[in-house]
């Protein structure tokens, strides 16, 4: 086991990026047009990388797997933006930003990274305003904020429910200006199977064109990974379809270590799984635990009759409901973090107070906040004496004002009227705090091959506040990595173009056709999405909310079993060279197979409980996470030895020099 | 429920295509219509067949991938949503539905459903964007205020989420309502007034060039758009083309 240097540079965490910036190499403008850089992924982190990249001079080569940069999963994104701007008055900082992000990481992020991060946020505000990306604005012509989850100030700027959808544009169109220019290449429809080293460094990419189904070779004199998140490990999660982990497993298996797997955000508040067809989980945004109580009945006859239809939750009355989430935690209640409301939820139907058929269900319910609008707004109309139909009717159109879309979206899918009766929620696979790790410059272990957005590991601990992913993506991208890749590329001026004619790109190229024909060739009875489900099942139920050493270890033989039975008996219908969905899925749930196992081992080694990572054995009495500082104060990246069982564990250890550590505590 | 599909199968650019007539048993009303797809498709799989291809990602109606035209209408029969939010109890048991791909000259097919918007892409290229450098040294995101009217119109346009179906809806197949979004969005915002008349000459220019048909005010697209994008657009963008146009030298 060897001891991580994450190069994070000296000097008070006030100064360290500064003096970082100050002292680092640079490239000339004139050599900067003699280096190439590949990007993989074009959402917030890949798209503001690739637009700043080609700014600078540099020829980027861009890859997405859907039909466009537009649509990557960073589109989705609901709340907000976090940034320290105090433009509220109210005593907003970058280091109030700093601390809320590393205690909201149950302390298991590198301080360094964080604070850069906060320093940064400012500038993402001032940017995006500049390319015309329309916040949500005061009657005074300036910015408006909203409070997240976690914080105890109002720095969240945002674009109604789509602020992910108007800062994705925005990237999107920085990107745009330099196709236009030439200086990007796009390659939509492109996706990337394999990573090329050539003496020990990144140098390229083996892509296939999902079109035509022929297997490219792409060079480059540094290659940047950005393709998000691996939580459709768990088959149903709130990620897009197309999210995968392929990118960053390839690179994993080539050498960059693969930091705190099992680090994932289940959040709280999405539309439960309705059958068997299901094919992804819709998220309904924090923002509404602002006025929505959660809660379950607290007689289980009520809950019978509730599953059964023969009695309807509106009917319940106060005193037969348990909204358990203000019952354990008074001084927050309905708006703790998302890993304690979640944890929550699951314990009350473990118990036996789910409310729908599945018994994997709570309500969160508006009518507490529609009647108490309802009154404010009827005394505003001089309406003293409205009756309760009239005063229902007010409050209903407050709320819609407030959350309009989002009701219209459970109504869509639900068919059920939010306005009537209380919402049904549960929790889903939302984030995954880890990923590849990075040192400070965000180069993975692997030297030339960089890693930015939610695809890393290192800024958000064990536990993601909301908001706090759009910074991020757009933080490493814009203002991070053009900084810190021209330090590695310095050293490359005088290389010239890398040829792709050379052994290195001709056996990783072999490598991906082999891999893509055995499947065209296996003749399996099995579709993919069969093989798929049953590894979510396994991560769901033993990997997933709550886990222990029992079940993580019957999930480690399941998943070795699944993936054999996979590679025996998959079937992929059609040809390589044609548009072939069924490979695409087929190449990427052979990647989460492997990756699930490694998951399953990093949970099963962190005997602590931290953030979005529980461990049954390791709670307090009243039930919640239990850190184990003394142990575990240090960031597990693995490394890939031929079989993810067996993977290599290397620790960087986390100094805390700028916070101390404690137990979190929202009661 | 039982339905009958009939949907367009073309293997790629160059065949001709055809309806297929597929039976499906077992449809639950909740499923969305994607997800029907995804059952038929693992019924042809394993009966050994080629299942249908069609274009999807987010499946919650922003991503803007998801493509189709059901029954004669993009999207299909449901307002203000995309085919992935689309319900099947939108349809009864028994129905005959007729499945296939956006068409348009500017939109060629690639397979099945799946067609090639990078037409709309390149419409960007050529000038949906403000010249401005990510260098973090702009001004202070504050130093302007926006009336919020302003900013609030700039964002509904904005919310475009480019899937197409505005041209799929139009019998010319123009793309004026997409392109008059991006161009409304900077219009209404002091930074993009700056550079507006380039804009909206170079941006009207490609959308010719890639072959999109003339606007002739049916109103089919706002009326089939899913994020309720407003033919006002289309308006400011013709009255941003004449304003440049006279006045350009």
């Amino acid at each position: 086991m060897s001891v991580l240097d994450a190069k994070i540079p000296e000097g008070p965490i006030k100064e360290k990026w500064t003096n970082h910036k100050n002292n680092i190499n640079v490239v000339n403008p004139a050599n900067k047009r003699l280096i190439d850089v590949i990007v993989v992924g074009t959402g917030l982190a890949g798209g503001s990388a690739s637009a700043s990249l080609a700014e600078l001079g540099y020829n980027v080569k861009a890859f997405c797997f859907q039909d466009s940069p537009r649509r990557a999963h960073s589109i989705a994104a609901q709340g907000g933006i976090n940034a320290a701007k105090n433009y509220q008055n109210d005593g907003d900082s970058v280091y109030r930003l700093f601390y809320d992000t590393v205690k909201g990481g149950d302390y298991r992020a590198r301080e360094g990274n964080v604070y850069r991060l906060a320093e940064v946020s400012a500038n993402i505000i001032d940017q995006c305003v500049a390319q015309g990306v329309p916040f949500a604005r005061e009657y005074g012509g300036l910015l408006d904020n909203r409070s997240f989850g976690g914080v105890l100030v109002s720095r969240t700027f945002y674009a109604k429910g789509q602020t992910g959808q108007q800062l994705l544009l925005g990237a999107y169109s920085a990107m745009n200006r330099q196709i236009g220019k030439g200086k990007i290449q796009m390659y939509n429809r492109h996706e990337m199977l394999e990573l090329v080293v050539v003496d020990g460094k990144a140098r390229g990419i083996i892509a296939r064109n999902l079109v035509t189904g022929s297997i490219e070779r792409h060079s480059a004199h540094a290659v940047v990974i950005a393709s998000g998140g691996y939580g459709n490990v768990f088959y149903l999660s709130t990620n897009a379809m197309g999210s995968n982990v392929t990118a960053s497993w390839r690179i994993h298996k080539k050498g960059a270590y693969f930091a705190n797997p099992c680090y994932t955000q289940i959040h709280p508040t999405c539309i439960p799984r309705s059958g068997d067809y299901q094919s992804k989980l819709t998220l309904m945004s924090e923002s509404l635990r602002n006025d929505g109580r959660i809660w379950v009945p607290k007689n289980k006859a009520d809950v019978e009759a509730i599953r059964n239809g023969s009695k309807s939750p509106v009917e319940l009355s106060e005193e037969e409901r348990d909204y358990y989430l203000e019952r354990r935690y008074p001084a927050f209640g309905n708006l703790v973090p998302r890993d304690v409301a979640s944890r929550a939820a699951k314990e009350r139907c473990d118990a036996g107070y789910g409310v729908n058929e599945t018994g994997e269900a709570v309500f969160l319910d508006f009518s507490s906040a529609i009647m108490r609008y309802g009154k404010e707004k009827a005394n505003i109309l001089g309406e003293a004496d409205a009756s309760k139909e009239r005063i229902r009717e007010l409050g209903e159109g407050v709320i819609e004002s407030k959350y309009g879309n989002l009701f219209q979206m459970y109504e869509k899918i639900t068919d059920d009227n939010p306005y009537k009766t209380p919402m049904k929620i549960y929790p889903a696979v939302h984030y995954t705090m880890g990923g590849i790790w990075v040192d400070y410059n965000l180069m993975t272990t692997i030297p030339g091959c960089y890693a930015a957005g939610e695809a890393n590991f290192s800024d958000h601990g064990a536990n993601r506040l909301g908001a706090s992913a759009l910074m991020q993506g757009l933080a490493d991208g814009y203002f991070v990595l053009p900084y810190t890749i021209g330090d590695y590329l310095s050293d490359d001026i005088r290389t010239g173009p890398i040829s792709t004619d050379t052994p290195e790109f001709e056996e990783a190229e072999k490598s991906v056709k082999d891999r893509l024909e055995a499947f065209i060739n296996n003749k399996g009875t099995k579709s993919v999405d069969y093989f798929h489900k049953r590894l979510g099942r396994v991560m769901w139920d033993k990997v997933g909310m709550a886990r222990n050493e029992q079940g993580l270890k019957e999930a480690i033989e399941e998943i070795r079993q699944i993936r054999e039975e996979f590679h025996k008996d998959v079937f992929v219908p059609g040809e390589m060279n044609e548009l072939n969905p069924e490979l695409e899925k087929a190449a990427r749930v052979a990647d989460f197979l492997e990756l699930g196992e490694l998951f399953a081992l990093d949970a099963l080694h962190r005997t602590e409980s931290c953030g979005g990572h529980f461990r049954e054995e390791s709670q307090t009495e009243e039930g919640e996470a239990k850190r184990d500082d003394n142990t575990f104060a240090y960031v597990a990246a693995w490394e890939w030895t031929g079989d993810p069982g067996k993977s290599n564990l290397h620790k960087e250890e986390l100094t805390f020099n700028d916070i101390e550590l404690k137990q979190r505590s929202y009661k | 429920m039982k339905l009958t599909l009939k949907i367009w199968r073309q293997k790629d650019a160059n065949d001709k295509g055809r309806l297929e007539t597929y039976q499906l048993d077992n449809v639950s009303e909740h499923m969305s219509f994607l997800e029907m797809m995804d059952v038929l498709n693992e019924q042809l799989i394993a009966e050994g067949q080629v299942p249908v291809a069609f274009d999807h990602d987010c499946r919650e109606g922003i991503c803007g991938m998801c493509s189709m035209h059901i029954n004669g209408e993009p999207h299909g029969p449901d307002r203000g949503v995309t085919t992935c939010q689309l319900h099947m109890r939108k349809f009864k048991d028994g129905d005959t539905i007729y499945v296939e791909p956006f068409r348009a000259k500017g939109f060629p097919i690639i397979k099945d459903l799946v067609v090639d918007r990078s037409a709309f892409d390149r419409i960007q290229h050529a000038g949906g964007f403000v010249s401005v450098n990510t260098s973090g040294n702009t001004q202070d995101a504050n130093a302007i205020p926006i009336p919020k009217d302003d900013a609030d119109k700039a964002f509904d346009a904005a919310t475009c989420i480019g899937c197409g179906a505005c041209v799929a809806a139009c019998k010319n197949a123009s793309a004026m309502l997409f392109v008059s979004a991006k161009v409304s969005q900077f219009a209404l915002l002091p930074q993009g007034k700056v550079e507006a008349k380039r804009r909206v000459i170079n941006m009207v220019e490609q959308m010719d060039k890639e072959g999109f048909g003339n606007c002739s005010n049916t109103g089919a697209c706002e009326v089939e758009c899913p994020k309720g994008i407003s033919l006002e657009n289309i308006a400011r963008m013709n009255r941003e083309y004449l304003k440049a146009t006279i006045l350009s030298e």
